[in-house]
């Protein structure tokens, strides 16, 4: 089964369309990162997935609609909308308290061992606690539920470099098992290049791209071009060429590795070099 | 968080836990709990009142064993009234006090987790929008009067004790001053009122109050008063009449039919038959059923402002 499955997924604002009817597939295990410009769609699309705004068109997550099953589909679906969204009011253990007392998935002994490995204070206020500790409480809470589905909406926004690897490498070591599907927007592309399996990109309300990271990796290299071979490589067609250090890098879209290889040298692109190369390509073909 | 730490207990992989069955009621339960974790001013407000009132009755202590012994020359129903009035002025304060508080609570309860967007990590658990409204509207009706009843009947215990001990002293029969003041009957009178006035009869001003809570993007007070006075004052304008007004107004005051403040001193307390057989308050709860209903729905469409 899939563990997110939209066909027709349609959501406007008045005259706005926030979702143009994107079809959509996240299959159970996955961790796919939802990357788009500002007001591309991604938080109206993560808000229908969990039940939060009405929609048109069909969407079924673990098989059920969202819209109508919220209460019962949180007992396996989890999120963080973002940093500063956990009650400022409240006591860290009247947090772990509460959570412990509605969710039946809620495992509090694990939830109290994440929380011992940082410096928060079982007393403390949250107002009291910094930004990054309380992204730390919040994964803490949410890796403690034993949820199937897990949705991040800019979970580190606004942290430290420190607290946005912890928060991915505490993601990947004691939480993802392979069984689980997380659905992750960010704006600080490269840092979760290594922990995604599929990669999507939205734009004006649409999915532009869509592809796993093996055919990622696969598809498209870099390469940073000897200037006397520029005009070779520009022969080959590449996407997108942009300038750094004086040296012209193109990135290339199924190519012939060794014919790239005798242009200079060849990697892998960052996500986000890709994505700036399709939106750039995205809104040429807008303007023609 | 730390990857290193990885060997500490508790952060095994997570072997499946086999998910408790939960009641359906723990939702409810718990969702309580946090509205009294959140506002502290429930018991403490009425608390702190009940505090000034028992340090400022201090003071009249001395001179309580005149007073008491005048009014033994009274007629029965005129000392019973002198008696009574410190234990009156203390229910009137703490209840006045639970009012107050139960108003900005009403107000902020639906509309205060939208602004400081605590409402996302509400919604991410699965507690639904029916059982959240439900949950505050039981502070409101079932909480916070059974705390200003409690803490009533506390601060009167405690006067009472302090008077017996004055009056004692001052060798005055404390029997005659307990008989006089008949505090078993002055107390079923209390949960009387407490249940037909704070309960009942204000059901359709709270459930109003959530509702607007639950609707308004900024000012919720202003969202309440204004359009109900802005009826009245186009009736008046419009019809020369103030049916809506003259509604508001009973509705404030307890209702002429309610057991109130007074009316629950009086022997034939069994107005309360009277009461429930009212129209007004028929309607009052039906009003209240529909404004928690609409503001539950309109919970679930809510998003933070």
């Amino acid at each position: 089964m899939a563990c997110i499955e939209a066909r027709g997924l349609r959501k406007a604002f008045g005259g706005t369309v926030a979702l143009d009817s994107i079809d959509l597939r996240v299959e159970e295990g996955r961790i796919l990162g939802l990357i788009g410009p500002n007001g591309a769609g991604k938080t109206t699309a993560l808000n229908a997935i969990l039940g939060l705004t009405p929609y048109q068109g069909e969407l079924r997550v673990l098989g059920r609609n969202p819209w109508v099953e919220r209460e019962r589909l949180m007992q396996d679906v989890c999120f963080i909308a973002d940093v500063a969204v956990l009650p400022r009011w409240a006591r860290v253990s009247q947090m772990v308290d509460y959570v412990a007392g509605v969710h039946p998935r809620f495992d509090r002994a694990k939830a109290e061992g994440f929380l011992a490995k940082t410096t928060i204070q079982p007393q403390s206020r949250i107002r009291e606690l910094s930004k990054g500790m309380v992204a730390q409480l919040h994964l803490a809470l949410v890796m403690a539920i034993d949820a199937r589905l897990l949705v991040l909406d800019e979970p580190t926004l606004g942290l430290d470099i420190l607290y946005r690897k912890q928060f991915y490498d505490s993601l990947l070591n004691d939480y993802f098992d392979g069984n689980r599907t997380i659905v992750v927007t960010t704006h600080q592309v490269d840092e979760i290049q290594h922990v995604l399996t599929d990669l999507m990109f939205m734009d004006r309300g649409r999915i532009v791209f869509n592809c796993t990271m093996e055919e990622f990796e696969l598809r498209y290299a870099e390469v940073m071009v000897r200037p006397e071979q520029l005009a070779a490589a520009r022969a080959l067609k590449p996407m997108h060429e942009r300038q750094a250090l004086g040296r012209s890098i193109l990135l290339f879209d199924k190519a012939d590795r060794q014919q790239l290889a005798a242009l200079g040298e060849v990697r892998t692109p960052s996500i986000a070099d890709l994505f700036v190369a399709a939106m750039g390509n995205q809104q040429q073909g807008a303007a023609r | 968080m730390n990857p290193e730490a990885n060997a500490m207990p508790g952060s095994q992989p997570s072997a499946a836990i086999s998910p408790k069955v939960v009641p359906g009621t723990r939702p409810f339960y718990w969702s309580v709990r946090r509205e009294l974790m959140e506002y502290r001013s429930i018991y403490l407000a009425p608390l702190a009142i009940a505090g000034v009132i028992v340090l400022g009755f201090v003071f009249v202590l001395e001179g309580l064993p005149h007073t008491v012994h005048s009014a033994m020359t009274m007629d029965p129903q005129h000392q019973r009234d002198a008696l009574l009035h410190p234990f009156e002025v203390a229910a009137g304060l703490i209840m006045m006090a639970s009012f107050i508080v139960s108003i900005f609570y009403a107000l902020d309860c639906l509309y205060g987790e939208r602004r400081e967007r605590s409402i996302l990590f509400w919604k991410s658990l699965p507690v639904s929008d029916l059982t959240a409204v439900l949950a505050k509207a039981s502070v409101l009706l079932v909480v916070l009067p059974a705390i200003a009843f409690a803490i009533t009947l506390l601060t009167e215990t405690i006067i009472l004790l302090m008077s017996s001990a004055v009056l004692g002293a001052s060798g005055l029969s404390v029997a005659q001053f307990w008989a006089g003041l008949m505090p078993i009957e002055n107390m079923t009178g209390l949960a009387c009122h407490v249940v037909t006035v704070h309960i009942l009869w204000y059901a359709p001003l709270y459930a109003w109050l959530m509702l607007v809570s639950a609707w308004s993007r900024r000012a919720p007070f202003l969202w309440a008063v204004l359009p109900p006075f802005a009826v009245a004052v186009f009736e008046k304008i419009a019809f020369h009449t103030g049916y809506f007004a003259g509604l508001l107004t009973e509705r404030f005051t307890g209702g002429k039919d309610a057991v109130t403040g007074s009316g629950m001193l009086d022997p034939d307390m069994m107005t309360a038959s009277h009461f429930v057989t009212t129209p007004g308050l028929w309607f009052g709860l039906f009003l209240a059923a529909a404004f928690l209903l609409a503001a539950a729905r309109l919970r679930r469409y809510r998003g933070p402002i």
